[in-house]
């Protein structure tokens, strides 16, 4: 451990600490530019310039490792000299355009120019300018800001793993363009306008839209996967503008995904603000939330409860599910299921269902199998981390069951049918020599592997593989489920699922087809053919209008995940909670009050009138709820059914990346990446 | 004696003499007061009045919607929304300025880097309704068109102190 003296300070770091990192242990600023904790260093903005003793010159502490006995100075005139001259040489060809530019307000370069910078220029001849590139629908350029940092690049190359952008020419002429002008296909890029430190590349739906300082800030979860990232949503009044990265180690580090941040402008369309009912002629009518339940009343008071159903959907919260189990259990059913997509598995044991190793635990495995599972599409953040593993080169071997595509890391593909899952399980498979050779094996079930209708046979020939190779251990458990909806989780351990005697969803579908169900209350449940609910009586709550909505005889119009406090539970099983950050739309109300409300109409009225007793009611329910933010292992037991795994292909459920739920298929920007980036795959596939 | 001066100064009115002879010498001084609003008196070219948007001598606006004067306005009496202009440039959909409660203290033509709200030279805006004090973009840039050439020229006026 070396021991070094910085500004008369003594720290001792580990070894092959840079200075620079060394300074930021003992809480002193040093200003850069193109350096980044999680990017490779190129040294090449030189602002982060310290004085070494018994070095000539001052050295670039980014790039410089500690050394045992080193004297390092920050603040002396040489160095806020050094500085001061960088910034100039930096100041020369930007533009100076902070009134127009969208990072004005929250830019490195603004920051730094007045902390370290000169007051005023000496440079009089002509600026560089140089050509916007086009980068896609999401990212806007305007590379006469750029300083040449090269974060991006690094970015694009490291962490996204898509060789999208690189510099050409040299020294004052170097420009970042994208490789065939076709934009940055990553499903991470919206990442590059958090990383770019000026206002190069700012983003395109937000762009001149506001400053920084209008915004009401509201630190809370996403729910367009079910990693559940850590997001700040900002707001200005009633509309929120945009969505940042949180930092959180354990799930998203600071990256999110282009559906977190850019599918924010489908809670403005499509939107619900007002109850509707059915009318004689069969056209839906803007009612009141009296009439609304009244409607409700008048149906479901003769049913009986064996003919009523409830259905959760892929975004809602543990509250509402909890409120809704909770009144259709009071009204006498035990129809409930919270799989809309129809996924059949067994989830009597926790460990069966969750992402048990966590998402930081893919660090640790050394030998990855993905089965039915594209984590590019499902997660990208779970892909990232494990590109992430791939590149310290932990990580030995990538292996998929399902379709081959390309994942960002090498892969080796083991087929697409089930016999080779079945064959693995056996231990028949030469990759299953591999796994059990690995020191930590990690497998990833996918959750459209769980929807073929053997899922849970699936499931136990995971397990059973996960148990002979090892994977199952009192240090570490590499058995993985990564689900696609983010309130599945939830749903799940609120026990959303078939009561004793209860229809599963294959069973309300065809009761109701075949008038066995009379009422089917849908919780934000998009996912379900119209068609398939016969003639029963569909109450849809939920935020959007979509195909629930559409199929609907009383709609009640919900709040989406930005419109209420409430409780989200990722594919690890961690309870994390959303915040409100704008109030719900028109007459649109937080979920579970609506279901407190029309169970006090309907005569079972559930025993909790705020927020807080009802959570308390969650963790009598689920003891998992009361703990936040922090993994809770699950103990390991057994869980699927023996049989046989079906030889159908493994193929992931998401066909378009950009649009997998209510929210997103509103969104104009999505409907734009689709058509930038997937509609031009889908040509080339077809002309191939 | 004293006793026969005060009574001869009583006795002739004398101090009302005095007064009477102040006043009329005032006929022959020049007039301190103004005909208003036939007639008024010079303003300073840093008069701070009622508020305008400029244009560029090509009829282009200046804003560009950097929102740096509602941010600097110690009363919040500005309002701006922005978005991309159709040729992508950036300016405002809306600009209000509440005038009810706006304390012209001039802080926003200060912020501004493109001299493009200015308080100009009129003092004379008083309204019957509080609505009509409520201005909206469309009235901040009529004034602008309708004040520029003296907003220009007390800007000219200024610039050498500035």
């Amino acid at each position: 451990m070396p021991k070094l003296t910085i500004d008369g300070v003594e720290i001792e770091v580990a070894p092959g600490t840079s200075v620079l990192q060394a300074c930021e242990q003992l809480g002193i600023e040093v200003p850069r530019f193109c350096y980044h904790e999680r990017l490779s260093v190129p040294a090449n903005c030189r602002m982060c310039l310290v004085e070494v003793e018994r070095m000539p010159k001052p050295a670039a502490s980014c790039a410089l490792p500690v050394g045992e006995g080193m004297v390092v100075k920050t603040n002396t005139p040489n160095v806020h000299k050094a500085r001061k001259g960088v910034m100039e040489f930096l100041l020369i060809n930007h533009p100076l355009d902070c009134p127009i530019c969208d990072q004005g307000g929250e830019c490195d370069l603004q920051d730094q120019a007045v902390s370290y910078g000169y007051d005023r220029s000496r440079f009089e001849e002509n600026k560089r300018t140089v050509s916007d590139k086009y980068m896609g629908p999401l990212i806007k350029t305007f590379m006469t800001r750029c300083i040449q940092c090269t974060r991006c690049i690094r970015f694009v190359d490291e962490i996204a793993g898509v060789p999208a952008l690189g510099g050409l020419a040299r020294g004052e002429h170097l420009e970042i363009t994208p490789a065939l002008e076709a934009g940055v296909n990553s499903e991470m890029s919206g990442n590059l306008v958090d990383v770019c430190p000026v206002g190069a590349l700012t983003s395109k739906p937000y762009s001149f839209n506001a400053r920084p300082w209008e915004l009401r800030k509201t630190e809370s979860i996403d729910v367009m996967d079910a990693v559940g990232s850590n997001i700040r949503i900002d707001a200005r009044g009633g509309e929120v503008l945009r969505v940042l990265p949180r930092l959180n180690e354990d799930v998203n580090e600071e990256w999110i995904s282009d559906k977190t941040r850019y599918a924010i402008d489908g809670l403005k369309r499509q939107r619900l603000d007002r109850p509707y009912v059915r009318g004689a002629d069969g056209k839906l009518k803007p009612a009141t939330w009296v009439e609304a339940f009244a409607a409700i009343k008048a149906k479901v008071a003769g049913v009986d409860g064996s003919k009523i159903a409830g259905v959760a959907g892929d975004l809602v919260d543990v509250e509402s599910t909890v409120a809704l189990k909770d009144l259709l259990n009071a009204l006498g059913s035990q129809n409930l299921d919270c799989r809309q997509d129809g996924a059949s598995f067994d989830a009597s044991n926790r460990a069966g269902y969750i992402f048990n190793s966590g998402i930081a635990g893919i660090e640790n495995a050394d030998v990855v199998l993905l089965i039915g599972t594209n984590p590019r599409w499902e997660a990208p953040l779970v892909n990232s981390r494990i590109r992430k593993t791939y590149l310290t080169g932990k990580l030995k071997k990538v292996a998929v069951v399902g379709q081959n595509i390309d994942l960002t890391y090498p892969t080796e593909w083991l087929g697409n049918a089930g016999s080779v899952l079945t064959d693995l399980a056996n231990g028949t498979h030469a990759f299953a020599e591999t796994l059990r050779n690995a020191k930590n094996p990690l497998i990833i079930l996918g959750a459209g592997a769980l929807r073929r209708g053997d899922g849970p046979a699936v499931q136990a020939a995971v397990r059973k593989l996960a148990e002979t190779v090892g994977a199952v251990r009192e240090d570490w458990n590499g058995f993985n489920v990564l689900h696609l909806a983010a309130g599945r989780v939830g749903a799940l351990d609120a026990g959303f699922l078939p009561g004793p005697g209860g229809r599963d969803l294959g069973g309300i579908l065809s009761g109701a087809q075949k008038g066995e169900i009379e009422v089917v209350y849908l919780l934000g449940a998009d996912e379900i053919e119209a068609d398939r609910f016969g003639n029963a009586f569909v109450i849809y709550q939920g935020h959007h209008g979509d195909r629930g909505a559409h199929r609907a005889d009383v709609i009640l119009p919900g709040a989406a995940y930005t419109e209420k406090n409430a409780t989200y539970v990722n594919t690890e099983g961690r309870v994390q909670q959303a915040r409100l950050a704008a109030f719900p739309l028109g007459e649109a109300r937080e979920d579970w009050k609506i279901l407190r409300a029309l169970s006090a109409e309907l005569g079972q009225t559930l025993p909790y009138d705020t927020l807080a007793q009802l959570r308390q009611r969650m963790v009598a329910l689920n003891p998992v709820f009361g703990v936040l933010d922090r993994l809770v292992p699950s103990a390991w037991g057994p869980f699927g059914t023996e049989g046989a795994v079906a030889d159908a292909h493994f193929t992931s459920p998401v066909e378009n990346f950009y649009m997998t739920d209510p929210i997103s298929r509103a969104s104009q920007t999505m409907a734009d990446c689709t058509e930038a980036f997937l509609k031009p795959a889908l040509a080339a596939a077809a002309a191939e | 004696m004293a006793l026969l001066d005060r009574t001869a100064r009583g006795l002739f009115l004398w101090e009302l003499v005095k007064g009477m002879a102040l006043t009329f010498s005032y006929m022959f001084k020049p007039r301190v007061t103004l005909n208003y609003p036939y007639e008024r008196g010079p303003t300073s070219p840093r008069f701070r009045g009622e508020h305008a948007l400029r244009r560029y001598p090509n009829g282009e606006e200046r804003c560009i919607a950097c929102k740096l004067c509602e941010a600097i306005c110690p009363a919040l009496a500005i309002t701006i929304e922005a978005e991309p202009r159709e040729d992508g440039s950036r300016r405002t959909t809306r600009y209000d300025i509440d005038m009810t409660k706006c304390i012209y203290c001039g802080l926003c033509q200060e912020a501004c880097p493109v001299d493009a709200i200015v308080e100009g030279p009129n003092l004379e805006f008083a309204t019957e309704t509080r609505e009509e004090l409520y201005y909206n973009k469309d009235k901040l840039l009529a004034n602008g068109d309708r004040w520029e050439a003296q907003i220009a020229a007390n800007l000219a006026a200024d610039a050498p102190y500035r």
